[in-house]
């Protein structure tokens, strides 16, 4: 055969389309490989948070700073608890300073007084990352920096994430923040080096009121995963339908 | 084709085929789909485990117990037995070599966490409770209480 013009273009096209398919497209995958890819984890970590025994100390929030390595001063921290106070009038007063880092230590709350005899219902709501299953902060990572892990946990991989801050828009339940020394989205990874070593987190170890509890949903004779089973317990934001794990009870309507 | 077509085409091959092969050497292998989908499980897989040596800093009560047996039993015979040590000493991490002694806060701050009374209708209320700013604000609270064994009869 002649070697044409024709002929040589053809070829030249023909070669750098099929050298531009990815080689992974074509791979086989060994038996183990597949079985990995199709197969449920044996572990679904969840949290659960009792408002009811929550006082409010912010012990939670000091050990998880110091734990995780969240600059102490800083305005970010990765679990803060809340503070709701409803009045007799149906107003709600919510306020959350430094993150509760150093607890509520005054009945001033968002800069102005609350009557004692005005309050109908006072409580604490610590909040932390949901560890949703589908989690739309990893959904619109643009770089793939952000992911979730087999057990259920979302992580961020500090050396790919760019910064963008696309993820800290996108999550509903303002858990992630931009990271002052790493300068990275960072948000709280259920201390997920502690679960894998079979200990507690360092916010459910700190807590002396039992308010915070961390289970793995697939054994069944955790009390806790009993608990989320079958006791009637809610989440954050349901209609976003992000099916996010951390479990509350005694959750009120004025909790957004 | 015209050739004015076919040069621009060939450019724009040639930036594909450049594009994907500078990706091939600037992608780890172990990037890709691990997980249950591509939506939720594209990373570089060795970041898991990157993760899970991240150090633990706040080792346990059952840690400090083993040279502080006296200190631990003490809180263990009291009202504040489910309070961590470390919730007030800091983070063991390595002590007691780094560092070798932890700092003792014995700051109003830390007792008022939890004993500023906040009359709320619901635990925090029920809490044993002081209004700092009147409760002899000069003083330390450990002056007088007992952080490890805190009882008001033996006062």
């Amino acid at each position: 055969m002649s070697l044409t013009r024709r002929n040589l273009l053809k070829k030249t096209l023909a070669g750098t389309a099929a050298a531009s398919i990815p080689l992974s497209a074509l791979k086989f995958l060994s038996s183990a490989e597949a079985k990995e890819a199709v197969e449920t984890s044996k572990t679904r970590y969840a949290f659960l948070v009792d408002t009811n025994k929550c006082v409010g100390c912010g012990f939670c929030v000091k050990a998880c700073k110091h734990e995780n390595e969240i600059p102490y001063d800083s305005p970010v921290t990765r679990t803060w608890v809340e503070r709701y106070v409803i009045t007799k009038d149906g107003e709600s007063h919510i306020d959350s300073p430094k993150g509760a880092r150093d607890g509520f230590t005054s009945e001033e709350i968002a800069h102005h007084e609350v009557n004692p005899e005005d309050i109908d219902k006072a409580f604490f709501v610590p909040k932390l990352c949901n560890q949703c299953d589908t989690p739309a902060c990893v959904q619109v990572c643009p770089v793939g920096a952000t992911y979730k892990t087999k057990d259920g946990v979302v992580l961020i991989d500090r050396s790919w994430c760019v910064g963008c801050g696309y993820c800290i828009m996108a999550c509903p339940y303002g858990v992630r923040f931009f990271h002052p020394i790493h300068k990275v989205a960072d948000k709280c990874t259920f201390c997920y080096h502690r679960l894998v070593k079979g200990m507690d987190t360092a916010c459910v170890d700190a807590c002396a009121f039992g308010a915070r509890q961390v289970c793995d949903l697939r054994n069944p004779d955790d009390p806790t995963t009993k608990i989320i089973l079958t006791e009637r317990v809610a989440v954050l934001k349901d209609e976003y339908g992000t099916k996010p794990h951390v479990f509350y009870i005694g959750l009120d309507r004025n909790v957004r | 084709m015209k050739n004015h077509v076919l040069r621009p085409l060939f450019v724009a091959i040639l930036a594909i085929a450049l594009l994907l092969t500078v990706r091939s050497f600037m992608v780890p292998d172990d990037f890709g789909v691990h997980g249950e989908n591509f939506t939720f499980g594209y990373h570089r897989a060795s970041n898991v485990d990157e993760w899970k040596v991240f150090p633990i800093s706040y080792k346990g009560k059952e840690y400090c117990q083993e040279c502080h047996e006296d200190k631990f039993e003490e809180n263990m015979a009291s009202k504040h037995k489910n309070i961590e040590c470390e919730n007030c000493h800091g983070p063991a991490l390595e002590h007691p070599e780094k560092p070798e002694a932890l700092t003792i806060d014995m700051s109003r701050e830390l007792c008022i966490r939890c004993h500023a009374l906040l009359s709320y209708p619901n635990d925090r209320g029920a809490l044993p409770g002081i209004d700092p700013a009147d409760h002899n604000p000069e003083e330390q609270c450990s002056e007088c209480h007992n952080p490890h064994k805190p009882s008001l009869e033996d006062m």
